[in-house]
């Protein structure tokens, strides 16, 4: 898929919390080029002494009615914290769309469940909606650390069927998300995670023990997000190292040297 | 328009911008963005005899004004390179340039060799400068018995445009630099980067997996202006200077400063544009001065 170098306009800006942005953007002019779920952006950070490098961000929903694209931020270190002094208006620098984004089913009678955890839930939205463009209803299964931690739940219900956890039991069942009950009782043909380390390998064993095939989307430390720098690379069966900004962020756990 | 174009010791190049190995992959990663013939030379991935698969991740720390990397060579050898990637780029409308690395004087020479023989390569950059690789590399560019052993075994093995890189981690790099031009070298380029290290205080442990790294980015620019300047007022060979250039402006200071031709690096990663829009920057600059050629800006610093 053709890159590009866009200047988006900030559209909208919500805090969601203290540690979380939305941000919806529209390009500048002409169109936005098309984008996969799953694929994510290089945001420009200019306001930062300490931040050089841009953040990469996965393309959290895109509204092709609107020709808007929206990204949801944890504001996680100086650079990240930064993007929150933008304002409606300003001029968001972003390279898009890098990698390459999850597989979609390609039979009509597969049930799709989507695992996120915390700011790791940001691509399944945009998946999400793909999913029921092409007629499967999502299940989506989101943790979070609480209900006020818990991102965007209400756009999630709007487009599937949602269950929560939360590590304090304020929403949803109490725990991480491999000890929802979902899990016991239902099965599905396809899984696809994003979230933190632990949790992913976690969904991965449940994949496993399950035989249900799973990809998960890696956030390995990157700097170019094109595949040049080589800095994000993930030790891969057969292959060896290969770059999670361009040969991911999405990979099917078969291919991961997961000690799991 | 001014003319741009300048010579490397025989390599003709538009215009005096260059992208430093491995950071701009072998320039196809770019070509989105840019078109590369804009670009005066792409100096490719650091490629070496034998594939390596490079330094366990992580492999990169962000720093103020810069990062961290310990990638370590990771490239699939240069057998792989002429079969692969050499009929993918061969007839990019620019200089395509290997950067050639290895751990001995014999690989150096033999990978070298092998490159020669392609007809669209009109130039090598030798790498004695990676400070991520155990055996070789910068062991070679930090004496100048080492940097000259294998500039000399290199230069009876290759034709064409010889340019060495070298390390800033030294006491004299201008006493290197000595070394390679009587070696055989046809010019330098400097500087790789400066070794450096990053400590996660959560974690308490060094952030890369090797423990340290090569630090690059604008944070490094004054110290390689001062050697390039040091440099060019020492030797006859052309000079290249790279070191943190993400502006004209930048790059126009290391012309003054007596570079013959300038690479940009960690730069294309935040703006994978910025080297035509160096070029056109020094365009404008040598027309709003009065310039007519950009060779008559090198060195004019005194």
């Amino acid at each position: 898929m053709k890159k590009y170098v866009l200047d988006l306009k900030v559209s909208a800006l919500t805090r969601l919390g203290n540690q979380h942005l939305l941000i919806k953007c529209k390009p500048s002019e002409g169109n936005l080029p098309p984008m996969l779920p799953g694929q994510f952006a290089q945001l420009r950070i200019d306001t930062s002494a300490q931040a050089y490098l841009r953040r990469p961000i996965s393309i959290h929903y895109v509204d092709e009615q609107k020709d808007e694209v929206w990204f949801l931020v944890q504001m996680k270190g100086e650079g990240t914290r930064s993007l929150a002094s933008l304002a409606t208006g300003d001029i968001l620098n972003v390279v898009a769309p890098l990698g390459n984004g999850f597989t979609l089913p390609t039979s009509s009678s597969e049930r799709v469940l989507l695992v996120g955890g915390g700011v790791g839930v940001a691509p399944l939205l945009y998946l999400g909606r793909k999913l029921r463009e092409m007629g499967h209803e999502p299940t989506f299964l989101l943790g979070a650390r609480s209900a006020q931690d818990l991102l965007q739940a209400e756009e999630y219900e709007a487009l599937g069927t949602l269950y929560v956890t939360t590590e304090d039991g304020s929403r949803g069942e109490k725990g991480f998300v491999t000890q929802h009950s979902i899990l016991q009782t239902e099965r599905f043909s396809r899984i696809c995670v994003c979230g933190p380390l632990p949790m992913m390998q976690a969904v991965a064993r449940y994949a496993y023990s399950t035989g249900t095939p799973c990809e998960v989307s890696l956030e390995n430390k990157m700097a170019c997000g094109i595949g040049a720098c080589l800095c994000c690379v993930e030790d891969i069966q057969e292959e060896g190292h290969v770059c999670v900004c361009k040969d991911g962020p999405v990979f099917n756990i078969n291919q991961l040297k997961w000690q799991i | 328009m001014a003319d741009l174009s300048v010579d490397i010791a025989g390599l003709r190049l538009k215009n005096p911008v260059m992208t430093a190995s491995g950071t701009f992959g072998y320039g196809l990663e770019y070509q989105d963005f840019v078109s590369l013939e804009e670009i005066g030379g792409i100096i490719v991935k650091g490629t070496t005899l034998h594939p390596r698969q490079g330094n366990p991740y992580p492999r990169m720390a962000e720093t103020a004004m810069g990062m961290l990397n310990c990638v370590g060579l990771q490239n699939k050898g240069v057998d792989y390179f002429c079969t692969h990637i050499y009929p993918e780029i061969r007839h990019i409308g620019t200089n395509m340039i290997v950067n050639v690395s290895g751990n001995s004087p014999e690989d150096y020479a033999e990978c070298a060799a092998r490159i020669d023989a392609l007809d669209d390569i009109p130039a090598i950059e030798l790498n004695i400068s990676c400070p991520n690789v155990k055996h070789g590399g910068m062991a070679f560019g930090t004496t100048c018995e080492g940097a000259a052993g294998v500039v000399s075994a290199v230069r009876k093995a290759y034709s064409k445009t010889l340019i060495v890189k070298l390390s800033p981690n030294v006491t004299s790099i201008t006493d290197i630099a000595l070394a390679v031009q009587d070696a055989g070298a046809d010019a330098v380029s400097l500087i790789n980067t400066l070794m450096g290290m990053a400590i996660d205080i959560e974690k308490r442990k060094r952030i890369l997996s090797i423990g340290t790294g090569g630090l690059s980015g604008p944070c490094v620019k004054p110290v390689a202006l001062r050697m390039v300047y040091q440099v060019a007022h020492a030797v006859q060979i052309p000079v290249v200077g790279l070191g943190g250039i993400s502006s004209a402006a930048d790059a126009i200071e290391f012309l003054l400063a007596g570079a013959s031709a300038i690479e940009i690096g960690t730069a294309n990663f935040v703006d994978p544009t910025v080297t035509v829009k160096v070029a056109r920057g020094i365009d404008a600059y040598l027309e709003k001065h009065g310039f007519s050629s950009v060779k008559e800006i090198i060195g004019l610093c005194e």
